[in-house]
């Protein structure tokens, strides 16, 4: 007998709002080594349950364990290591000069710095990164240069992008970073895209998408899983779950699905889940899905498992909608603090260093903010000229722009 | 009367539409428990409970597509897309299905359903926290575009919207959520309390959509304005000592064409004035049906000022947002032809 009784709309809820104990006891953690590390041209089929585990190498210990270890060697994972302390004094002096009102607007990594800064380690110099506003860590282990980050941050006259774009929206060809949009999603579909065209070229390069959480509802998102099964487009498909999309938690994007990896199944690409707190593990898949694509043996769908620590961004409180301590009963842990004792654990390292490290890097970021706002912050300083606005619309500035450009006396 | 800014205003029209009307539900992303970026409906998720306010995943086609189904089956959908510049996605929903579902069913099925979104420039939000888009929703027939100006109208213009029996497109100007911002971006800014705009009228009231408003009456020059522009003209009118009137389209279609004409008639001149760019903007719209009904009447050629034709940019967000000196000189011009 088919039931009549009235139906009603389910919404999903977090499991801990502001005055809630945070719990995470049912985030189910496997042992640091648990997850097998299958050939690169492993049956999707039989790999299945990648989907719904988590690749970890650091254990409690500090200890690397397990198939997935050993990708570094130790001198590589001390300049890791220094990346990912660079993006957080970075981020936290970015921050600070934001609410100095040095600038309008600016995205921190907060907890999320092992991922793009170990991502990036595994990729060639000229492989291309479609990132979103929190990758930096991408142009920071590349190399690119502080104050060329600060100027863009700062719109002066020596930022790169002309003081056209929003704060930490970079771009950098050369450095394999595409141009930021804003708008969620789109990347996603072009890091295919570009992945394709290097197929069709007989190229050697391949691409990596980023994409958040909560981003992954767009239907771009779902295109580019179909375009990249289609046409086993080179591509490493990220996304980075840090269980936050603004105010809204990770389980509204999810829906009924029990991992965001699992949403690569239903295309037959291989999709497995990595800490993105543990530097060597998210290396070492990277390594793995950049093979894969390298290999012709098509994409690979990684989702990141994090923690966004701070707010959305500078203009967010979260304070409003989650409870200050889920941060701290974060069970991943911090990826710097990880690190760190592995290293330490290995003998490669000592409190003794860390502090000197500190103190160096602090040092290097502090001198090139001096040298960035030496030239200009937004609004002071050396700008870039209102005549740059009309620029770059197009190659060739049509008439009615020229005709613009004059009646605005540049 | 309660003093109110604009957010709160909107904030109150959906409460009062929720609480007299059950079939109103409203959704959007972070719009649930946080109550939206902006705060514009705080407290409903707590007040009506979750299945009548509530978060969506981030996909504007998903959340315009979902209205139209919730408006096709009989609800009154209220729905806020975070920036009008992420409404992209969703521009299949909106044109194609939304706006045609009454015409191509014979109203067999009908799409009462508000999308609300903050709109435009003045926040140093770059090209995706500040663009204006009104002339793609102008451009499609079936839609309703609407922008107010002040918490008064805000409140009674969304309650409109929220009862028509079709698609209405509600543009907020968010440089004015706070207040009622005149383009001197240096100066401080006034908040809604010191604004007699900013007196609200408890309970309901709506301002019938379609409806223009005089803000300051005049016999020189006609100032056609909605939004931000408002308070830019008025700042401008000031400096330059002009007897001009201003008008408040407040909805840009259906357009208030007999408030417009009786000015122009009387004016013979006309300024046009908008935020978003300038080539096929909905000033290209305005000067065309001035020049189509006041032709005769007019004594110098119709002037447009608009934002450029560039993306929005974020250094230059004062070179580029049409402030009261650009006004100022049009006025200047216009008034010596
Ligand atoms: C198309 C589009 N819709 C909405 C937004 C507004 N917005 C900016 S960031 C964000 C949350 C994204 O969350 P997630 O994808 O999880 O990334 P995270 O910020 O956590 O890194 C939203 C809704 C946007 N930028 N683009
Ligand atoms: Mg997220």
């Amino acid at each position: 007998m088919t039931t009549t009784l009235p139906l009603s709309l389910s919404v999903p809820e977090p499991g801990c709002r502001p005055g809630d104990e945070p719990d995470f006891s049912d985030f189910v953690i496997p042992k640091a080594g648990e997850v097998e590390r299958p050939p690169i041209d492993a049956d999707p089929n039989d790999i299945r349950d990648m989907a719904f585990s988590i690749i970890r190498v650091l254990n409690a210990k500090g200890e690397a364990v397990g198939p997935w270890s050993g990708t570094l060697s130790s001198e590589e994972l001390v300049v890791g290591l220094q990346h990912m302390m660079t993006l957080r004094i970075f981020d936290a002096r970015m921050m600070n000069a934001q609410r100095q009102g040095k600038t309008s607007f600016y995205i921190q990594h907060l907890g999320e710095e092992a991922i793009a800064c170990a991502f990036r380690k595994a990729l060639r110099d000229d492989d291309m990164n479609f990132p979103t506003y929190r990758q930096a860590g991408l142009l920071i282990a590349g190399g690119y240069p502080l104050t060329e980050m600060m100027n863009q941050i700062y719109s002066n006259s020596q930022d790169p992008l002309h003081g056209r774009q929003l704060p930490i929206m970079y771009s950098s060809k050369e450095h394999g970073f595409f141009s930021i949009s804003g708008n969620l999603g789109t990347q996603f579909m072009q890091a295919v895209g570009w992945a394709m065209a290097s197929a069709i070229s007989g190229d050697t390069r391949i691409a990596a998408g980023w994409i958040g959480d909560g981003s992954t509802a767009e239907s771009d998102f779902h295109a580019a899983l179909v375009f990249a099964s289609t046409y086993k487009a080179p591509v490493a498909l990220n996304i980075v779950n840090n269980q936050w999309a603004i105010s809204t938690f990770q389980g509204i994007a999810r829906g009924g699905v029990g991992t965001f990896a699992a949403r690569g199944h239903g295309f037959g690409i291989p999709s497995v889940r990595v800490d993105g707190n543990d530097y060597l593990a998210v290396h070492a898949v990277a390594q793995w899905a950049s093979e894969r694509a390298r290999a012709g043996l098509g994409p690979t769908l990684i989702e990141h498992v994090t923690y966004r620590a701070g707010g959305h961004s500078s203009s967010d409180d979260p304070s409003a909608y989650r409870a200050k301590e889920e941060g701290a009963a974060w069970p991943l842990g911090d990826p710097i603090d990880r690190l760190k004792k592995h290293l330490i654990a290995i003998g490669e390292w000592t409190e003794e260093k860390h502090t000197a490290a500190q103190e160096e890097i602090t040092e290097a970021v502090i001198t090139a903010q001096k040298e960035a706002e030496s030239i200009g912050t937004l609004g002071a300083g050396k700008m870039p000229s209102p005549r740059d606005m009309f620029e770059g619309v197009y190659e060739t500035m049509p008439p009615h722009l020229v005709r613009q450009r004059q009646e605005a006396g540049y | 009367m309660t003093q109110m800014t604009m957010i709160e205003a909107i904030r109150d029209a959906h409460d009062v539409a929720m609480g007299r009307d059950e079939r109103v539900v409203v959704f959007g992303e972070d719009v649930g428990y946080f109550g939206g970026v902006f705060r514009c409906t705080a407290g409903l998720q707590t007040k009506y409970g979750k299945t009548r306010c509530f978060d969506t995943p981030i996909s504007e086609l998903g959340i315009v597509g979902a209205g139209v189904g919730m408006a096709a089956y009989g609800l009154h959908p209220v729905i806020e897309i975070q920036f009008a510049d992420y409404v992209y996605p969703a521009i299949d929903q909106i044109a194609s299905e939304a706006a045609r579902l009454r015409y191509r069913s014979a109203g067999d099925f009908t799409c009462p359903l508000v999308i609300r979104m903050p709109t435009g420039g003045g926040i140093f939000g770059g090209q995706t926290h500040s663009q204006s888009p009104e002339a793609f929703f102008t451009h499609v027939a079936g839609l309703k575009t609407v922008m107010p100006s002040n918490p008064q109208d805000a409140k009674g213009l969304l309650l409109a919207a929220i009862e028509d029996p079709d698609p209405v497109i509600f543009l907020e100007p968010k440089r004015l959520y706070n207040g009622p911002f005149d383009g001197h971006h240096e100066k401080p800014i006034v908040p809604w309390k010191k604004h007699e705009l900013g007196d609200v009228k408890d309970g309901y009231y709506s301002t019938e959509l379609g409806k223009a408003a005089i803000r300051r009456a005049g016999d020189d020059v006609t100032i056609l304005a909605y939004g931000t522009m408002v308070y830019v003209a008025e700042a401008a009118v000031e400096e330059a000592g002009v007897d001009a009137e201003i008008i408040d389209l407040r909805t840009l279609l259906p357009l208030d064409l007999d408030t417009i004409q009786e000015s122009v008639k009387k004016t013979g001149r006309c300024l046009v004035l908008h935020e978003a760019t300038k080539t096929s903007g909905f000033g290209a719209e305005l000067m065309s049906q001035v020049q189509e009904s006041c032709f005769y009447h007019l004594e110098a050629p119709i002037v447009r000022v608009t934002g450029w034709d560039t993306p929005y940019p974020h250094a230059q967000e004062w070179d580029y947002f049409p402030g009261p000196g650009r006004v100022l000189d049009a006025l200047h011009q216009m008034m010596e032809s």
